[in-house]
């Protein structure tokens, strides 16, 4: 088994020069602290010769010639960051995020992959220098060993097992502590070090070979895990980590984008990018969020007030920011139809203003493993449903295709529109209907149609219907349908109604009232009288249902029965 | 191409003879020609035969052998002839046999509780509602393009159905796609393309969809495999609670007399008759407690292209119930 560590030597500066690799072959010192009391955090080699060196503050390297001088950065420190970490793991699953500079990695059962430990660690500095870092990359028997060698040699080192006291002995006690606090370890470092040092102690090979006891007795426990350090023996497992797993891409246009048609081929770009990264970790996504950052240019600008509930760069526009959330409802990776529900939802739903900045995200979810029977009835295609139903909702709105659901209330017409989700059919089941008792007519059991089944029905189901009688629908009128209705005896007589020439006339044959009504409790309380009417027509007759409401006192024909 | 088979001149060294029967014989003969083996008649082609599937009204299975697949079935009747029932029967059993079924209601008439009532699975039911689309009078849209602006003004709720079933038809997978055009006048309907009908009859050809359309006529005759016609017999009301006989039942048919039992809860019911207008509809007005029962409906065959084995009548006569009634 063996670990190897990758150390970047003075981290601030390396991100910097990352960033800018042209101060490479300059001398640079990283400040940081505020102006002005800004102290040197940094220096590189060529800047140590000059005499620089850290704690100085910028005055006092202001008077130095030929050097260049940054800000610390931590965004660009995060970044460098994110990059080993990717590098790391493009080696190894098992990675341990020591700490900014350090990075530990498990390289058991590489070989095969990559090579002798040698030839991976070479391989790691050499991909890190691609990365635009500088590092030193040592490879051990045991993590700590590894780190101890990583921060104290610089470039590729090697350390064969069994020789990790006698390839250590040489380091200084400073490094011992420098990995320890990576670590989070051991509190006031500077007291072991000023005792060791009064002990004649400068280096690991001496502290390795004072006696265990004694040392115990004068420095605790961690003097001896100090001492097991020194020696190169293990002392812990690897702690890997699992970075959260982000898949987020933005770009950021040259100039704003006013129509979808090129909108589109920036969002294909970015869906590319983001499904083969998810594909790349047989991952897929049930939720896209796109934030698109406006540009505001339609108010006055270079304003300096400022107004309430809005907050002004000095000399900027406004920068707002266009959410919209795409859910699925089963889990897909095809960048097409991303792209085109994305598109349709834009059409629906506009931006309202030229667009600068794209942000796109996906929430990473396992795929869907849905094995389909050979003798279930036909579904839709996830992926087609879905582009199906917001065209649909682009032609006929979006609260107006769905499968419905009753809502439990007496309220007549009472229902709600939901997503369409048939799910994969599971073969047939015995049919148990709890119907709801909104708007029926009295009858202390509802009639369950198929209650009846035919044996055998259920394993044919193409086989003949089951004896119960279908039932009477009602066509219902949305909105219903105002009429003018004389009454004769208490009773409805004769109906008319402007705008329907079919609603006119006596009525032949009436029935009810049934009075019903709800919610008085709550301010949309409701009462009225039904009735079932017959009118003549052309072909015989038909039958409505005219409805009194109690509480305005109209006449509305309600529906058909059809 | 092949040479004449029959030479208006004779070949010189051939005798040829012209047989007295005529035309008939000369068929005969070119049909027995070796080149001509392979080719089958259009009269003996054998179309096969789709699958039926259950409309959820056994009167109805029985007249037309069920519903066929890949195939355009039409339902028409006047109103209250009992389409929407149908429709309502015919959804019910789809999704219970747990295909996903696409609604397209042009009239945005669909009564759930009449479904429920029905058995119809909602959660298998895609109800697209055609009308007016609001979202498109939303805040100014500076990125739509002006003509798709004013298509949306005028686009209405036909030509919304005819789109949405194109859609539906084109992405597949459910069992049934049923076009409600029962509140859409006959002179509007009939204003549909036949090359529309066509176009979606076309697209279920090959697919196990049920192509199901309610109207007040005909509207594609010439591309349904199947058209009914229904209408309403007798309607019936009763009172609320009924005994298992069901002695109470007040019928009204148009041209005839009514005939009137006695109600159940022990009243009697005091049946009077009236006179109706010139059309002579003899109608019997029951008591304010009595609610409408039962509908009888009768339903015609139109048209079949089916092969119907062995000959059935062409009407059969069925019953809906209310949806509060036992």
């Amino acid at each position: 088994m063996s670990f190897a560590c990758i150390f970047v030597p003075d981290f601030p500066l390396e991100a910097l020069l990352r960033a800018e690799p042209e101060l490479r072959s300059q001398a640079v010192a990283v400040l940081e602290g505020k102006a002005p009391l800004q102290k040197v955090f940094a220096v590189n080699e060529k800047a140590r010769r000059a005499g620089v060196e850290p704690g100085m503050s910028k005055l006092q390297v202001e008077t130095c010639t030929d050097l260049a001088l940054r800000p610390r950065s931590p965004v660009q420190e995060a970044a460098a960051h994110a990059a080993l970490l990717d590098c790391a793991q493009s080696f190894s699953p098992r990675v341990e995020d020591t700490g900014s500079d350090t990075i530990l990695l498990d390289l058991a059962g590489l070989e095969t992959l990559f090579g002798a430990p040698p030839k991976i660690a070479r391989d790691l500095a050499r991909r890190a220098s691609d990365l635009g870092l500088e590092v030193n990359v040592a490879v051990a028997s045991n993590p700590d060993t590894a780190m101890l060698a990583a921060r104290g040699f610089s470039g590729v080192t090697v350390i064969p097992s069994g020789k990790e006291a006698e390839r250590l002995g040489s380091l200084p006690l400073e490094i011992l502590f420098a990995g320890l606090s990576a670590l989070g370890g051991e509190p006031e470092p500077e007291r072991f070090l000023e005792t060791l040092e009064r002990w004649g102690v400068r280096n690991l090979r001496a502290l390795a070979a004072l006696p265990e006891v004694a040392l115990s007795e004068r420095l605790g426990q961690a003097g001896v895990r100090l001492q097991q350090l020194a020696r190169g023996a293990p002392s812990r497992t690897l702690v890997p980590v699992e970075p959260p797993l982000v898949f987020e891409e933005a770009i950021e246009l040259e100039y704003p984008l006013v129509l979808l048609e090129p909108l589109a081929f920036a969002l294909s770009r970015l869906l590319d990018q983001l499904c083969a990264r998810l594909a790349a970790r047989a991952l897929a996504t049930q939720e896209l969020r796109l934030q698109l950052e406006l540009e505001n240019g339609w108010q006055e600008e270079e304003a300096t007030s400022s107004h309430v509930g809005e907050f002004r760069h000095a000399g900027r526009a406004t920068r707002q920011i266009f959410c919209r959330t795409l859910r699925l409802p089963v889990p897909l990776l095809d960048a097409r139809t991303f792209l085109k529900l994305l598109q349709l939802d834009l059409k629906a739903h506009p931006p309202g203003a030229p667009i600068v900045k794209i942000h796109l995200a996906a929430e990473p979810v396992r795929p869907r493993a849905a094995q389909s029977g050979l003798f279930l009835p036909p579904s839709p295609e996830p992926e087609k449903l879905e582009l199906t139903l917001a065209r649909i909702a682009g032609i006929v709105g979006e609260n107006k295709v769905g499968c419905l659901q009753l809502l439990d209330t007496h309220r007549p017409d009472a229902f709600r529109m939901q997503r369409f989700a048939p799910g994969e059919p599971q073969g047939l089941k015995p049919i148990s209907k709890n119907l709801p008792h909104a708007g029926l007519k009295p009858c202390a059991i509802q009639k369950q149609p198929h209650s009846q089944k035919q044996p055998g029905a259920q394993d044919h189901p193409d086989a003949q219907t089951t004896g119960a009688d279908a039932v009477t629908a009602l066509r219902i009128f949305r909105p219903p349908v105002r009429a003018a209705v004389t009454l004769r005896d208490g009773k409805p007589a004769r109906i008319a109604c402007s705008k329907h020439p079919e609603l006119q006339g006596d009525i032949v044959w009436v029935a009810g009232p049934w009075r019903s009504s709800g919610d008085w409790w709550q301010q949309e309380g409701w009462a009225r009288d039904e009735w079932d009417i017959a009118l003549p027509t052309e072909g015989g007759l038909a039958l409505y249902r005219l409805v009194r409401d109690l509480l305005s006192g109209g006449w509305f024909v309600e529906g058909s029965y059809d | 191409m092949s040479s004449l088979l029959v030479c208006a001149q004779p070949a010189p060294g051939h005798a040829v003879a012209f047989p007295p029967e005529g035309s008939a014989f000369l068929l005969k003969r070119i049909s027995a020609l070796p080149k001509l083996a392979a080719v089958t008649p259009a009269s003996r082609l054998k179309v096969p035969t789709p699958e039926m599937v259950s409309s959820g009204i056994r009167e109805l299975d029985a007249l037309t052998g069920g519903l066929p697949r890949g195939c355009l079935t039409e339902i028409c009747g006047p109103a209250s002839s009992g389409r929407t029932s149908v429709l309502v029967a015919t959804l019910a059993a789809a999704t219970q046999r747990q295909e996903a079924c696409a609604l397209v209601d042009v009239s945005d008439a669909f009564d759930p509780v009449s479904a429920a009532a029905a058995g119809v699975d909602f959660e298998r039911l895609l109800w697209v509602r055609c009308g007016e689309n609001k979202n498109s009078s939303q805040r100014p849209q500076n990125t739509e393009k002006k003509e798709d602006r004013e298509r949306k003004k005028i686009e209405g709720p036909l030509e919304q159905a005819l789109r949405v079933t194109d859609l539906l038809l084109q992405s597949g997978g459910f069992g049934m796609v049923a076009i409600d055009l029962g509140g859409i006048p006959f002179r509007s309907a009939r204003r549909i393309p036949l090359t529309s009908w066509f176009r979606f009859q076309r697209a279920v050809e090959h697919a196990p969809t049920v192509l199901f359309v309610i109207a007040e006529a005909p509207c594609a005759p010439s591309c349904a495999a199947l058209v009914l016609k229904l209408q309403s017999v007798k309607p019936s009301a009763s009172s609320p609670q009924l005994s298992a006989s069901r002695g109470a039942a007040a019928e009204i048919s148009p041209g005839r007399k009514p005939e009137v039992a006695g109600v159940e809860r022990g009243q009697s019911l005091q049946g009077r008759q009236r006179s109706c207008a010139a059309d002579s509809f003899a109608a019997v007005v029951p008591a304010h407690t009595q609610l409408l029962d039962q509908l009888k409906i009768e339903g015609e065959l139109l048209r079949s292209r089916l092969e119907r084995k062995p000959a059935r009548s062409v009407t059969a006569a069925f019953t809906t119930k209310a949806a509060g009634s036992r």
